[in-house]
């Protein structure tokens, strides 16, 4: 249990895929806008991350593992992604069509967030994982993404209505405030004392 | 030689697999007709006018849904555009008509002056034009809504579109002025 808590920890705020990890940044800079929106879509690549790191984990130790084909794991982790992705979108169709007329590209391009690759290439890594902690990792993950993500927004929202200096407006005051929130997240690896 | 074709049958058949999963989701979560269109259509005035440039308020809304521009609706005016930018999540724009939003307006026929041809009636998208054939037509000014496409058809151009005159029960507050615009140095730095 403990342990499942600590992989929670770990890949939300410690090791903050976003922030400390520096995967995702995409969407992260991409979607974050409006407040509303940036739930949407983490709630989105939440589904997205742990759906993949489950099927991602069955493939590895059903399929690649006992044929020994791991040579696969890249492509066959792609397909697996792509499907979630597909299927999410139809999903998010059926129950919120604004939703995803505002995602717009976004939604698919979950399938190129690194996020959902590499979770699910750094729980095949870890052949120690087993099945409930390789899907916490990748539920973690998303939670970690979903909080930076909304976050980031509500600044990005304020900002937008601050006096920001005419050379730091748009992008490049996002890019400071993203630098800033990274730098603050770093400090969260003194979190865990060895 | 094996393991080549291990690995093309455990490919093809993830494939095959992941292809059933999407095909029985595709006929699972079908969507019906065109959501976007229909809250579209109900934030639209239904005065079925055409002068967005299509022949009623439904094609216009599946037109937005297509990703149309929301600012056509001259009935709808400032209200209705933003209500669609609040829906569609987009920056709400001005209204994109030759005079401006007009004041709302109501037509008026000059009853001694009708010949009871009975064409502007048929013209009235809202049923607001009273009368029959060789009778004198009137306007229940309750009901129309000022969309002009009763003038034209007209044989004797006996209808005026007359303003409506801004009563206690009527009356609003202005808006108020955007940000920076607020004294009149600034306005006239702007302009």
């Amino acid at each position: 249990m403990s342990e499942l808590l600590l992989i929670l920890v770990s890949a939300i705020l410690v090791n903050n895929f976003v922030l400390v990890q520096f995967l995702g940044l995409c969407p992260f800079m991409g979607v974050s806008k409006k407040v509303e929106t940036a739930i949407g879509l983490s709630l989105a690549t939440t589904f997205v991350l742990t759906l993949a790191s489950i099927c991602s984990y069955l493939v590895q130790h059903y399929i690649l593992k006992p044929f020994d084909i791991e040579f696969l794991r890249t492509i066959s982790f792609i397909l697996v992604i792509a499907v979630v992705v597909q299927f999410t979108e139809m999903v998010v169709n059926k129950t919120s069509p604004i939703l995803y007329r505002v995602l717009g590209i976004f939604l698919p391009l979950i399938t190129t967030n690194c996020i959902v690759l590499g979770v699910a290439l750094l729980n095949a890594n870890r052949s120690e994982y087993t099945f409930i902690q390789a899907s916490v990792n990748g539920f973690a993950a998303g939670l970690g993404f979903s909080l930076v993500l909304v976050l980031f927004a509500a600044m990005r929202e304020r900002i937008a209505i601050a006096d920001v200096p005419k050379p730091f407006q748009g992008a490049a005051i996002g890019m400071l405030t993203a630098g800033l929130m990274s730098l603050a997240f770093m400090g969260f690896s003194g979190l865990i004392k060895l | 030689m094996s393991m080549v074709f291990i690995s093309v049958i455990a490919l093809v058949g993830l494939s095959l697999i992941f292809g059933a999963i999407l095909g029985f989701a595709a006929v699972r979560f079908r969507v019906e007709g065109n959501p976007i269109a229909e809250q579209v259509n109900a934030l639209l005035p239904q005065t079925q006018c055409g002068q967005c440039g299509y022949p009623g308020c439904k094609p216009y809304a599946e037109a937005i849904a297509a990703g149309d521009k929301i600012n056509k609706c001259p009935p709808g005016g400032e209200a209705t555009i933003q209500a669609l930018a609040e829906l569609l999540d987009v920056e709400p724009e001005p209204l994109d008509a030759v005079e401006g939003e007009k004041p709302q307006m109501v037509a008026f026929i000059r009853e001694a002056e009708c010949i009871g041809c009975t064409k502007c009636i048929q013209a009235c998208p809202v049923d607001a034009i009273l009368g029959a054939a060789k009778q004198m037509h009137t306007v229940i000014a309750n009901e129309c809504t000022g969309c002009d496409l009763c003038v034209e058809p007209c044989p004797v151009d006996c209808i005026d579109m007359i303003p409506v005159a801004q009563t206690l029960q009527s009356w609003k507050w202005e808006h108020p002025l955007p940000p920076g615009t607020l004294i009149a140095t600034d306005r006239e730095s702007l302009s």
